[in-house]
């Protein structure tokens, strides 16, 4: 049982709640995960990013669009109510060192994973180049907190509600082109679709491009394979194995295929797909 | 097997009972050993490959005393020689064919702890009835005397008198013991380290108790009511229970005992790590580990639809690879889920499967189509990368390989496809290497399997491991055997340390 401290509206269908969780907060790395369940009998297992934690209070930051059935639960929790199902931390931690320069890519609710690790980045000394992007000016979540961390900030949005009306390719690919600018590390979190184009973007360059994979998932360590992904040609598990992966290396459409195993069936993976799509077909667009 | 209902099996029982109990004579070894094996009443194969209620439905008590009888109370029984935990089965055997069913589980539990458990889904026809007496008079392993049915009925008995008495508790001693996993093995070791009034706290990864017992052997098996009574009789000897904690990440092992106090530690962290075949097309969308295809049907309800929020696959033709009892689970859940043919394809013959015979003629009457030497070679997919079908070899047997068993040998050119839409890989699992790769002072083997000694302590003073973890993927009976030692020896070295 986990208690909700704290729950407040981002933009339109994303939340952000701080839960009380007080061991998962004490060995918390960026980039790991947590597993929860709105309810334990009859509840799915969902994997979420920890945004952030508050030793002080106890509690760790989660950020959820809603997106299915189980988000749509989640959304409906107020402040007082307990968690039945909360367990972490889960994954591999971010790897972080002093690279130089990096640029750290958010995609839609992707910039929530992204910021504990753009902050520890930040923390070790790295010059902080941050690309957010999303569908629409109200999508932007984070602007406030990510501009303290970043040197330069670069928004772009699908519709030019905001900031540059462009993919987040496009600013990634000029920072790559100028020699000034070339990063020593990209790291990109968002839809499946989005990190690929990140990858091909940085590719040509031999930038080290990280990627942060949320795949579907039951137990979240190890045991039951659902999360595996190709990764240079050898089979990884997301949940233990990552989830942190080098783009260059990741077979994407294998896991965009996996993520949409209960299409029809399962409403999340059908939206996660309607996100994917939009983007295709931007992308289809700029061509 | 033959077919006979419940109601022919229980009127067929009343003859034979009244010829062996109510008679002038005493019983004769001779008659002893001519009565017939009593059959295991079961549901209609046809009604329970579409319900998940438990297939076996258990003896009746004139049958159990009736089967009872068949046991000639040999004077060196090889029967407990064979039980991993060496429980006294004529003893109890003699106290159910006298009608003291009390008497008769107050055996079993002096030295097994889980009975329903092991009646259930302990391979009984290579351990206590391998070498069963009775069997070798009748010429046939199949005619030993049904030592699991008896141990499950006097088991079963015990619980529907609603008075399961938990173990005597000695006072406590204010020693405290974590247990790494709520498995068969950290079930038993909970109960023997809390008898002897240690405190004890198991600590479970998932949001239900049972490990493998709830997550991967089906309710139409072991149903969870059973797993459910096990851990309340540990609740009433004052267990603790620590749900959705995964030890290796919510804490460091080492912190378990440097933060928060613990004297000893037991890791019973099971073998879930799924191994595939390496295969090409094995990431495709439709291939499972049987782990995951059991843990959503299982432990996630997906087979109840309307309230369950986990989605399972919706397949019409199923391959399922391997010849375990987890493949038989697959296969058997498979139908349950509506899939309209779900093979089995195994590159020995039936003669080598791990599988427990019963589980084969269930499946077997339930439908479930064999493939014997066969094994997939690589799985088809379509534009959506979803299977489409699997590429299989043929194979035959050749000389015997190091486990005794003749080796399949692949038959050149014999590839042919199998229409399937769904595949899943039961051919085994590795340890889990959370544990172990948080803990670098653990020592493993090149599997990843915990190095114990011979009382199952690991590298680390007063951490002790069994089960799955150090023996790879085994029985139920195997990891309750190794925990009652490790609990043991836990007792031992916490008694030294006071």
């Amino acid at each position: 049982m986990a208690k909700i401290l704290h729950k407040e509206q981002l933009s339109a269908d994303v939340y952000l709640m701080r839960v009380h969780a007080p061991l998962i907060v004490e060995e918390r790395k960026a980039g790991q995960f947590i597993i929860l369940q709105t309810d334990e009998e009859f509840g799915e297992r969902i994997p979420l990013t920890i945004a952030d934690a508050n030793e002080a209070e106890g509690s760790i930051t989660l950020i959820f669009q809603v997106v299915g059935k189980t988000t749509t639960e989640l959304s409906q929790f107020n402040v007082g109510d307990n968690l039945p199902v909360l367990v972490g931390p889960l994954g591999k931690p971010t790897h972080i060192e002093n690279f130089g320069k990096v640029v750290c890519v958010g995609g839609g609710i992707g910039v929530a994973p992204l910021h504990p690790i753009a902050q520890a980045l930040k923390a070790a000394g790295n010059e902080v180049t941050t690309i957010i992007g999303a569908r629409n000016k109200d999508l932007i979540i984070l602007e406030k907190e990510m501009e303290a961390i970043a040197d330069k900030l670069i928004i772009c949005t699908d519709d030019g509600s905001y900031g540059r009306k462009d993919l987040v390719t496009a600013p990634l690919k000029e920072i790559c082109e100028n020699e000034a600018t070339k990063p020593n590390m990209v790291i990109a979190i968002g839809p499946p679709i989005m990190m690929k184009f990140c990858s091909l973007t940085t590719k040509p360059y031999g930038v080290f491009t990280q990627v942060s994979l949320n795949t579907i998932m039951v137990d979240g360590t190890g045991m039951c394979g659902g999360c595996r992904v190709n990764v240079g040609n050898q089979v990884k598990f997301v949940c233990v194995d990552g989830p942190e992966f080098d783009g260059h290396l990741v077979d994407f459409d294998n896991m965009m295929a996996r993520l949409s195993s209960y299409k029809g069936l399962e409403t999340e993976a059908l939206h996660k797909c309607n996100i994917d799509r939009e983007f295709e077909a931007k992308l289809e667009e700029k061509k | 097997m033959s077919h006979l209902s419940q109601a022919e099996i229980n009127e067929q029982v009343k003859i034979l009972f009244n010829q062996i109990f109510n008679r002038e004579t005493p019983i004769t070894k001779k008659e002893q050993l001519a009565i017939p094996p009593q059959m295991m009443p079961a549901q209609d194969e046809h009604i329970r490959s579409h319900n998940l209620e438990e297939v076996a439905l258990g003896y009746s008590a004139e049958q159990a005393r009736v089967e009872a009888m068949r046991c000639i109370q040999c004077a060196k029984p090889a029967c407990i020689s064979d039980c991993p935990v060496s429980i006294n089965i004529p003893g109890f055997i003699k106290h159910i064919a006298e009608n003291d069913f009390q008497s008769a589980i107050d055996v079993i539990k002096e030295t097994s702890l889980l009975p329903s458990i092991c009646g259930r889904v302990c391979p009984q026809e290579t351990q206590c009835q391998l070498n069963c007496a009775t069997g070798k008079f009748n010429k046939s392993v199949d005619k030993a005397v049904a030592i699991g049915r008896l141990e499950r009925f006097v088991a079963d008995w015990e619980r529907e008198q609603g008075a399961i008495t938990p173990p005597e508790v000695k006072p406590e001693t204010g020693k405290k013991v974590a247990i790494v996993g709520s498995g068969p093995a950290g079930l038993v070791v909970a109960a023997d380290v809390r008898r002897e009034g240690h405190d004890v706290t198991i600590f479970e990864a998932f949001h239900k108790l049972g490990g493998v017992m709830r997550y991967g052997i089906p309710e139409f098996r072991l149903p969870n009511d059973i797993i459910d009574q096990e851990v309340l009789t540990l609740e009433k000897m004052g267990v603790k229970f620590k749900k959705n904690y995964v030890v290796g990440r919510t804490r460091k092992l080492l912190d378990l005992m440097k933060k928060d106090g613990f004297d000893s530690i037991f890791v019973g962290t099971g073998a879930g790590l799924p191994m595939f075949m390496g295969i090409e097309g094995e990431n495709l969308v439709g291939v499972f580990s049987a782990n995951e295809y059991l843990t959503r049907a299982n432990l996630m309800k997906a087979y109840d639809e309307t309230n369950s929020d986990t989605p399972f696959f919706h397949s019409k033709n199923v391959a399922v690879l391997g010849g375990g009892n987890v493949a038989m689970d697959s296969a058997r859940m498979a139908l349950r889920l509506g899939a309209e043919n779900v093979y089995v394809v195994y590159r020995r013959t039936e003669v080598e499967m791990p599988a427990r015979v019963e589980e084969v003629e269930h499946a077997k009457e339930e439908g479930v189509q064999f493939l014997f030497l066969q094994n997939a070679k690589s799985i088809k997919g379509n534009e959506k990368s979803r299977v489409v079908g699997m590429e299989c070899l043929r194979y035959e047997l050749g000389e015997p390989d190091s486990s005794g068993r003749r080796r399949p040998v692949v038959i050149e050119n014999s590839e042919f496809m199998l229409d399937v839409d769904t595949v899943i890989v039961a051919i085994g699992n590795g340890s889990n290497p959370l544990v172990s790769q948080t803990t670098p002072e653990l020592t493993v083997n090149k599997w990843g399997n915990l190095i114990v000694d011979d009382k199952m302590k690991t590298s680390i003073d007063g951490i002790y491991a069994g089960g799955d973890i150090v023996l790879g993927a085994a029985t139920v009976i195997l990891a309750m055997g190794e925990g009652r030692k490790a609990a043991a020896a836990i007792n031992e070295y916490l008694l030294e340390e006071r």
